[in-house]
């Protein structure tokens, strides 16, 4: 009960905050869009798609799950900004629940990502894409899970480097190589059998799988199950580890 | 109110390829008293903000243990947070909220209601002058009107301790003022404020109790007439010519009042004495009845520098 009422007071003003910047609002609606409009067009040709709609079921999935990736990887920033200004420190001399001070944080973080999804979702059903309902809410569950995984261990990170200097190459360290085997941009269907193997190592690969077989309409497809599970896991151990970061001495 | 024992916490650090241990904190007995403004003077890097920090749960220490508010410090650090306020050094508000914002999260964050957090943001930002401002970004404020904010922030909750970490660095004479009469309402309202500080004249005015740290230990532990008349009593200088100095030094060498007598090279003599408000007049009838003309006489009281320096062999103006 106050663990809910204390995530609920985190989340509320972190959530205000992000609204009041209207430069966040604006980079977050427009930058998928641009994506969508701009890149898409040259999917079918690329992808070699039937048609505009079947790139788009290869594309959209991708994309969101980059979209959850980056979303949360670079959130540690304006936690490092908080611990800066003392408001860490000031959060953690009064008796709040440690994990609502990470969960509120990265309960914000997806929210706003699955805003983000679901006006990318909208635009893409303009484009002929078609998804049954049941599936697309649990491709968003898949997000989710992504976003809070990604989100937790960046704000871990975070308190642990405690500066901007270090967590940013860190940061796209990690990101790169997830993001290039993982079949995003592309899938790896076409790639060569070394590729792949590495790959099967890099749970993001699993969740863009599931999130594609959800959009292709295959629920019983065994990558959906085996991608939520994975990144079920993760996302748990990544909030178990972050909110051990906020318990622990800051600075 | 707080009682410590062998409080200790050492730091490592690497510059380059060594590792350094920086023994910040080496074994700090305290004991305040409930409503006191309980002091700690030191100069920068004797050790008072980790000492603070691991009084307010922030880190936890090596060695030792501590009472706060009669909640054990490491057996049950929830119920410390409870009972206390923290306002650290380095500040703790957010460019971008109101200072109204602040206060009723921070109150929130204690488990106090929606309403009843508005109504104390209310009354806080009344009591420390700040309601012409209260909805501005924090980041329009001058610099003791953060510090407002902040120790309101400290006090939302009415805890049984606030500790403010140099509540006055940076504000110019005024502000003090004024924060000093703040501070002291705290007192009044019942609190006990435990305050850290390197201003000598903000320890002797506002202190009940001092302790002295320096180089992570306490040095010395009082009330500030106390320390100053442990060192010295106070030093009477009396000015005379060069003639008349040994004559006068034969005159009052012996005097009952006069616990060492020192003459100047260039003419003068350094009486200690205990107490040199009583001292004065009999050195003044002694002279005029030996008939010797002074220039002038001067009355030295031990400040807390002069304790600073007999206990240390520093001065804290220097360090
Ligand atoms: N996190 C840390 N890592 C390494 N050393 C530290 C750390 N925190 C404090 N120290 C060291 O511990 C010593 C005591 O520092 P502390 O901040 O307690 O001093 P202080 O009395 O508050 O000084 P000031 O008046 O400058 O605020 C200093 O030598 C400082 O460099
Ligand atoms: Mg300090």
């Amino acid at each position: 009960m106050k663990f809910a009422r204390d995530t609920w007071l985190i989340f509320q003003r972190q959530t205000q905050l992000l609204l009041r910047n209207p430069v966040w609002v604006f980079v977050g609606v427009f930058q998928p869009v641009m994506y969508l409009l701009l890149f898409a067009p040259l999917l079918k040709p690329a992808l070699n798609a039937p048609t505009q709609a079947e790139a788009y079921k290869i594309f959209v999935p991708g994309l969101l799950v980059l979209l959850a990736i980056f979303g949360g990887l670079f959130q540690g920033f304006g936690l490092i900004a908080e611990l800066r200004a003392g408001v860490i420190e000031r959060s953690r001399v009064t008796p709040i629940s440690r994990l609502a001070l990470l969960l509120g944080r990265s309960l914000r973080d997806v929210v706003s990502l699955i805003v983000q999804a679901v006006i990318i979702t909208l635009l893409a059903l303009l484009f002929d894409l078609r998804v049954f309902i049941g599936d697309l809410l649990l491709a968003y569950l898949m997000l989710a899970l992504i976003a809070l995984m990604t989100s937790a261990v960046s704000y871990g990170v975070a308190l642990k480097v405690k500066s901007e200097d270090a967590l940013a190459p860190l940061m796209n360290t990690v990101a790169q190589p997830v993001l290039l085997l993982s079949g995003i941009l592309l899938p790896l269907t076409f790639a060569p059998g070394w590729l792949q193997g590495i790959a099967n190592w890099n749970p993001f690969s699993w969740a863009v799988d599931g999130t594609r077989s959800l959009f292709a309409g295959d629920l019983g497809s065994d990558k959906v199950w085996q991608g939520l599970s994975i990144t079920a896991v993760l996302a748990a151990l990544g909030v178990y580890w972050a909110a051990r970061q906020f318990a622990r001495s800051v600075r | 109110m707080i009682e410590t024992r062998g409080l200790r916490k050492s730091f490592r650090s690497r510059a380059g390829r060594e590792t350094k241990t920086v023994d910040a904190v080496r074994g700090v007995d305290l004991d305040v008293a409930k409503g006191e403004i309980f002091g700690f003077l030191g100069p920068n890097g004797a050790g008072k903000t980790t000492t603070l920090r691991m009084l307010a749960t922030l880190i936890e220490p090596d060695g030792g243990e501590a009472t706060i508010a009669g909640a054990d410090l490491r057996k049950d650090p929830a119920e410390v947070r409870r009972r206390i306020g923290y306002v650290p050094q380095g500040g703790s508000t957010w460019d971008e909220s109101t200072a109204r914002e602040e206060l009723v999260l921070h109150a929130r964050m204690y488990g106090i209601s929606k309403a009843d957090a508005q109504r104390r943001a209310a009354r806080a930002l009344d009591a420390f002058q700040l309601t012409e401002y209260a909805d501005r970004k924090c980041k329009t404020y001058s610099g003791g009107q953060r510090r407002r904010v902040e120790i309101a922030l400290g006090i939302i909750h009415e805890p049984k301790i606030v500790f403010l970490d140099e509540p006055t660095t940076g504000l110019d004479p005024q502000s003090r003022a004024h924060m000093w009469d703040e501070i002291r309402r705290l007192r009044s309202d019942g609190m006990t404020v435990f305050i850290t500080t390197h201003y000598l004249d903000e320890a002797d005015a506002l202190c009940d109790r001092i302790a002295i740290m320096d180089n992570g230990e306490v040095v010395a532990e009082g009330t500030p007439a106390e320390l100053k008349r442990e060192i010295s009593g106070d030093v009477v200088l009396v000015g005379l010519d060069l003639a008349a100095t040994p004559q006068a030094a034969q005159a009052l060498d012996g005097e009952p009042y006069v616990n060492k007598l020192e003459t100047a090279d260039e003419g003068g003599l350094r009486l200690y004495v205990d107490e040199g408000a009583t001292a004065i007049p009999q050195v003044l009838r002694r002279l005029d009845h030996a008939g010797l003309e002074l220039r002038s006489i001067e009355l030295h009281r031990p400040s807390l520098d002069d304790v600073f320096l007999t206990k240390t062999g520093r001065s804290l103006r220097e360090s």
